[in-house]
């Protein structure tokens, strides 16, 4: 190739006006891109309509009987029942998360936490022997109240859900779902 | 883009480009792609090709963001295909673009191929190009036939079935080719996730690929250009060019138009733009179980479709002979153009055989359309005649022959006519059924905007358990034959009731049913007990007797009595309570109506007369249907009411538990309606 390239085109018909070539590409490109916008542009508004969606608003859900959870410090995992939308789909009464609940010795105060991981996400699971949360991802580690226990890759602790006894006795959880790997916690709206 | 200057470039951009081009060599190459020369100077015959691509384009693009909302199954494809319609942004614009430019598409390579064997621009050394053409073009009508299917609609699923049962009609291997194809051995999940390979894999793919080689094929061997040059030459950029971008220009405005045109109506007319409802049409979703007597594939494979009806009465040889071997004939013969075109008289001949094809697709086009909308123009009320002889004659031919006095003029005269309305016939139940499935269509639409939203086992299953788009066909099916269902106030209303046997069934359960009911002019009539058993029967003789201006009954009793009945179908809403207290005494007074009927405890043996307790209300109508025969309403004295929902042991009930609720349900208007419409 060497420099060759940069000469003119040896097939350019020789004496074109140079101002209406200049008006000719303008309208080349102008009315080729004006054909060009209407997909892009559908096809754009389209793909960006996720942003236009908002998750369902943090609610309490009931989760259990205060029985159902021993005064024994331990926590018991729940799945939190809830009717969702999915797109077009409505399911009635579907599972969208779980919580451990858990009660010390004598008390009626019960604790949720949220059994999604702090750090990346992953399902947080009970450790019986050692008393205490493991993630089985990153092997982030929680005391039994939900505490951080150090070295851990969890930049929090545990998440802490609202909780509540219903005027039926059973135990309401205000399930919400937080923005991970990060040390503040912050719900997702 | 400007073009390539001598000398060094400064600047940063200019550095980078030089940068670039040293590593990629890319300006020898946008120059070989723009600087092609156009012996002759530019011109519009020349942009076919053009629009072409920009079309295809344009169906990667859209299709691709289709593609990412779309969901292959058969309870999932109709809903999100209903979702990007009709809830997501922009989404009607999106599914319109591609729906139209795919038929856009069509039309483009027609004119492209039309143009091509005009010029003579398969000759040689363009020939293998030429066939690359026509595999494009079978390419391009593969992703339509596919593309059809996608949604998952009655329509789609119909014509589409049409289509994969004539590949079954290939020799030897046809029933395992559709059998692949369908990805089983009927119509489910697997056909819509292989139609979408196909769609969006496969046939792109594979398009993408010769659409390469058919572009540089022709860039090598330069454009076939149309003689007598009467202007100097040109270069492809940017003289073509600028043609060919106004010409991609017009057919996006003519696809916009198309799909924009409703809604300028609307807005013309004053009417509100119901933007979901533009662009392409999104039928009821497919249901193997309804007939659906207007499914016809897109209209640029009408003309197939038609052509299949030449062979009628032929059996499976005509249509194997229609579908496979004369469309396999005409494809041998484009393939063979450019050997035959090598001749004057064989390049004449392709000329004519091209047109006379496009002139027999667009005659068998209009003799399609032609059937279909016949009875928008066919007089129908002129040819009673022939609906009542072939009535008197139950169609025997001896006997119509006889009727027409065996004479021949009057039997050729008849047969026409005979043709003729049968035509009309036929067109009517055509666009009887685009009715129903447009019907059928939006209140699918509006089901599947319910705050619960769609089930998961799909909106099928949510349309066979709705009253409005069930009721109306169990009650034709099964109840029509007596009862007619029709507002009395309506135009033509009369004729209905007057033919039916059986009560007219409009609003029964209202206030307005039971008024009619008592009204000594209507209950002896048509509407309700006129052409019964029950015509001469105690309760007509009662209203016709009794409750006609008679001291013991004054008409404000009438009144409280109608009340009564209402808000014992569920109806009350809105009446005098004391009026409804004091229509219930007097239903329930063992000396007027409770001296026959049972009414709550007012202890009249049951089965003398049907029991009011609840007259009218769901649970009432449901009981009814299932068992007329029933102590509960007519016991012994029911006319000709079938018990449909218990039978004889051993034997089916005609209708099922929900069958029967649903067609209660409807009679007594009870379905989702949503909220703006209430």
């Amino acid at each position: 190739m060497g420099s060759t390239h940069h000469d003119p085109p040896a097939d350019r018909p020789p004496g074109g006006e140079p101002r209406r070539d200049l008006l000719t590409r303008l309208a080349a490109l102008t009315c080729g891109g004006l054909a060009t916008l209407p997909p892009v542009l559908a096809g754009v508004w389209t793909f960006l309509d996720p942003l236009r969606r908002k998750g369902a608003a943090a609610a309490f859900h009931p989760v259990a009987e205060l029985e159902a959870v021993p005064d024994d410090g331990l926590p018991r995992r729940f799945p939190v029942v809830s009717d969702r939308t999915d797109a077009w789909t409505g399911f009635a009464s579907d599972p969208i998360g779980a919580v451990y609940l858990r009660r010390e010795k004598g008390s009626e105060t019960v604790q949720a936490l949220s059994a999604t991981c702090p750090h990346a996400g992953c399902f947080v699971e009970v450790d019986p022997q050692e008393k205490c949360f493991r993630c089985p991802c990153h092997n982030s580690r929680f005391a039994i109240d939900g505490g951080i226990v150090p070295p851990s890759p969890s930049p929090r602790a545990m998440d802490e859900l609202e909780c509540r006894i219903g005027p039926g006795g059973e135990i309401e959880v205000q399930w919400q779902n937080f923005y991970t790997g990060i040390a503040e916690k912050k719900a997702r709206s | 883009m400007s073009t390539p200057t001598p000398g060094p470039r400064r600047g940063l951009l200019g550095s980078l480009a030089d940068f670039l081009d040293d590593r990629t060599g890319y300006r020898a190459l946008v120059h070989e792609a723009l600087y092609e020369r156009v012996p002759g100077g530019a011109r519009w015959r020349y942009v076919w090709g053009s629009t072409l691509v920009f079309a295809f384009m344009t169906q990667v693009i859209t299709g691709l963001v289709l593609w990412s909302s779309y969901s292959a199954g058969a309870q999932t494809a109709w809903e999100s295909v209903y979702f990007i319609q009709h809830e997501m942004a922009g989404g009607w614009l999106l599914r319109g673009i591609h729906h139209v430019m795919a038929q856009a598409m069509v039309v483009l390579l027609a004119l492209h191929l039309l143009q091509v064997v005009i010029d003579g621009a398969y000759r040689a050394p363009r020939e293998v190009n030429f066939w690359m053409g026509l595999v494009l073009m079978m390419l391009v009508l593969g992703m339509a036939l596919t593309g059809y299917l996608l949604p998952w609609d009655q329509k789609g699923y119909w014509a589409t079935r049409v289509a994969t049962n004539l590949a079954g009609l290939v020799p030897a291997i046809g029933p395992s080719l559709q059998q692949v194809i369908v990805g089983g051995p009927d119509y489910g999940h697997h056909t819509l996730t292989r139609f979408f390979a196909l769609h969006a894999g496969f046939l792109p793919g594979t398009l993408i690929v010769m659409l390469a080689i058919h572009i540089a094929l022709f860039r090598k061997h330069g454009l076939c250009a149309k003689q007598p040059f009467t202007k100097p030459d040109a270069l492809f950029w940017p003289d073509q060019v600028l043609k060919d971008a106004v010409a991609c220009l017009a057919v996006m405005a003519v696809v916009l138009g198309v799909i924009l045109v409703p809604a300028l109506r609307a807005a013309l007319d004053g009417r509100p733009i119901e933007w979901g409802h533009l662009g392409a049409e999104l039928g009821a979703p497919a249901d193997p179980s309804e007939p659906y007597a207007a499914a016809r594939p897109e209209w640029y494979f009408l003309f197939l479709f038609q052509f299949l009806k030449v062979f009628e009465g032929w059996g499976a040889s005509g249509e194997f002979i229609g579908a496979i071997v004369v469309p396999g004939l005409v494809m041998a013969v484009m393939f063979l153009m450019p050997i035959v075109g090598r001749w004057r008289l064989g390049h004449g001949f392709n000329i004519a055989f091209t047109f006379g094809l496009l002139a027999g697709a667009g005659l068998l086009t209009a003799l399609a359309w032609r059937e279909d909308y016949a009875a928008r123009w066919t007089d129908t009320a002129a040819l009673a005649d022939v609906q009542d002889l072939l009535h008197e004659t139950d169609g025997d031919e001896e006997k119509i022959a006889a009727a027409l006095g065996n004479d021949p003029v009057k039997q050729a005269a008849f047969a026409a006519r005979r043709k003729q309305w049968d035509g009309a016939r036929h067109s009517q139940a055509f666009l009887d059924a685009v009715d129903t499935a447009h019907a059928d269509a939006r209140r699918a639409v509006e089901l599947a905007g319910r705050p619960e939203r769609i089930p998961a086992a799909g909106m099928l299953d949510l349309l066979r358990s709705d009253a409005a788009t069930q009721g109306p066909r169990i009650f034709a099916q099964h109840c029509a034959g007596c009862h007619a269902h029709v507002d009395p106030s309506a135009p033509g209303a009369e004729a209905v009731i007057a033919k039916s046997s059986a009560a007219n069934l409009h609003g029964f359960g209202t206030a307005a049913w039971a008024r009619g009911l008592l009204d000594p002019a209507l209950v002896g009539g048509p509407a309700y007990f006129g052409n019964t058993a029950h015509k001469e029967g105690d309760m007509v003789s009662f209203v016709q007797n009794d409750l006609a201006g008679n001291d013991s009954w004054k008409p404000d009793d009438v009144a409280a009595v109608v009340a009564a009945l209402a808000a014992e179908a569920g109806f009350g809403d809105g009446l005098d309570e004391a009026v409804v207290a004091r229509g219930r005494g007097l239903v329930a007074d063992g000396d007027r109506c409770g001296s026959c009927h049972t009414f709550h405890d007012n202890g009249t043996a049951a089965g003398s007369a049907p029991d009011l307790t609840g007259w009218g209300a769901r649970d009432w109508l449901v009981g009814i249907i299932t068992d007329p025969t029933h102590e509960r309403f007519y016991d012994g004295s029911n006319d000709r009411m079938p018990r449909f929902g218990t039978a004889d042991e051993g034997a089916q009930p005609p209708l099922s538990a929900k069958q029967i609720a649903l067609v209660a349900d409807w009679l007594r208007g009870t379905w989702y309606r949503p909220a703006a419409a209430q």
